[in-house]
């Protein structure tokens, strides 16, 4: 691809959700674009880029930004932070919420949805006495068509294959066609809105868990701390907010203490 | 670690044999249940058992169930690596004794996510 047309699309990107797409990202372009292409009638990617300079955001210059910075995702990814979850951070806030008797997550970045619902999944297996309780779960992402997606619950044997251990498949999940559907108890905990972690954030319910797992690592620093300190407003002082394994909060100017359940880390703001 | 793989076709073998070796398992080969049960006589015990269900002369159901009798195979963990997707067939197998599922096609990566779930790394089910 010439290297305007990725220049530009690189810069589109930035501006418009703040992710650096470095060069090693190029060979991605044709990849992810061709099919919008095709769909919009271009024979080319490079024309489909063409067709995008010069012109205001449109519907299909926000298609091109989605398809460049969908992240994959699997239900349990990574799986430790949600036995930190089940062994520890819900029992401690099950004492601590025993009063108001609600629970409040928001998991940002969701993609198609398999996080959310494995934390409903995990909370309705292991913490029976929350049936009682308001379980508010609310899962945002910047693309609309994921989170399309995400609100029908619907994956497919590649996806259900990864991460989700069989018994739960069976339990929470029945088969539709090729297809497997969550079941409905799961699907209506969660609700899903579209959210640009950069943008101006629409008003939130203060959470007591934030998930924000391999998203921030795209963004350069400065805007990395912005969110963070945006999402203190958001956090309850006593919260949690779970990142990526590699992610850190240490070297950012913001104010978020770690703490440690087993290998996993996580953060809790700091007392102000 | 040892893995025993149990599946009639060679090719489907080598894939798995392969995956396993890259995962840094010892790795033993049966065709049929009947030969898996005779490769736990001359081996003894394994790590991971990969079976399929659809095989000649005892098929993946029947080894697992057969395997379970054997008071000292209670542990092992098996997994089953085929191409039925059924939910009946899936519960069948959970229900007979296995540990886990995997449909076909999938990759290394989802191989070795499953093995993670199997060998206990997964403590949310």
């Amino acid at each position: 691809m010439p290297n305007a047309e990725f220049a530009y699309v690189r810069d589109l990107v930035k501006s418009a959700v703040a992710i650096a797409l470095g060069p090693e990202r190029e060979y991605l372009m044709e990849a992810r674009l061709s099919p919008i292409a095709e769909q919009e009638g271009f024979t080319t990617v490079s024309e489909l880029v063409r067709s995008l300079t010069g012109k205001n955001s449109t519907d299909l210059h926000w298609k091109v930004i989605e398809a460049m910075t969908t992240n994959e995702t699997s239900f349990f990814r990574d799986i430790k932070p949600f036995e930190a979850l089940r062994h520890k951070v819900i029992p401690e806030l099950m004492q601590n919420r025993q009063k108001e008797q609600q629970i409040s997550v928001w998991c940002g970045a969701s993609s198609t949805g398999q996080e959310p619902y494995s934390l409903c999944i995990m909370l309705r297996e292991h913490f029976p006495a929350l049936l009682n309780w308001k379980i508010r779960v609310l899962a945002t992402d910047i693309a609309s068509d994921v989170l399309r997606k995400a609100e029908r619950g619907r994956y497919t044997q590649l996806e259900v294959n990864r991460g989700l251990p069989a018994q739960l498949l069976i339990k929470h999940f029945r088969k539709e066609g090729t297809e497997w559907q969550i079941n409905e108890n799961i699907r209506k905990m969660v609700e899903f809105r579209r959210v640009n972690l950069i943008g101006d954030w629409p008003p939130m319910p203060n959470a007591d868990i934030v998930m924000l797992r391999n998203v921030l690592i795209y963004f350069p620093v400065e805007t990395k701390t912005q969110i963070l300190r945006n999402m203190r407003r958001i956090l309850r002082p006593d919260g949690y907010l779970f990142m990526g394994t590699a992610e850190t909060t240490v070297n950012l100017a913001v104010k978020y203490d770690p703490e440690t359940y087993q290998t996993v880390t996580y953060y809790r703001p700091s007392p102000t | 670690m040892r893995a025993l793989i149990i599946d009639d076709s060679s090719s489907m073998r080598s894939i798995l044999r392969s995956y396993m070796r890259e995962l840094k398992y010892e790795t033993f080969e049966a065709a049929d249940g009947k030969e898996a049960l005779q490769r736990y006589d001359e081996v003894g015990n394994f790590d991971v058992v990969l079976v399929d269900w659809n095989m000649p002369v005892m098929n993946g159901l029947e080894f697992v169930q057969a395997l379970r009798k054997r008071e000292e195979c209670a542990s092992v963990k098996l997994m089953m690596v085929t191409t039925e997707n059924d939910f009946s067939r899936i519960e069948q197998a959970l229900g007979a004794g296995a540990d886990e599922f995997v449909m076909k096609p999938f990759t290394l990566e989802v191989l070795e996510q499953k093995i993670a779930l199997l060998l206990g790394g997964a403590d949310v089910s």
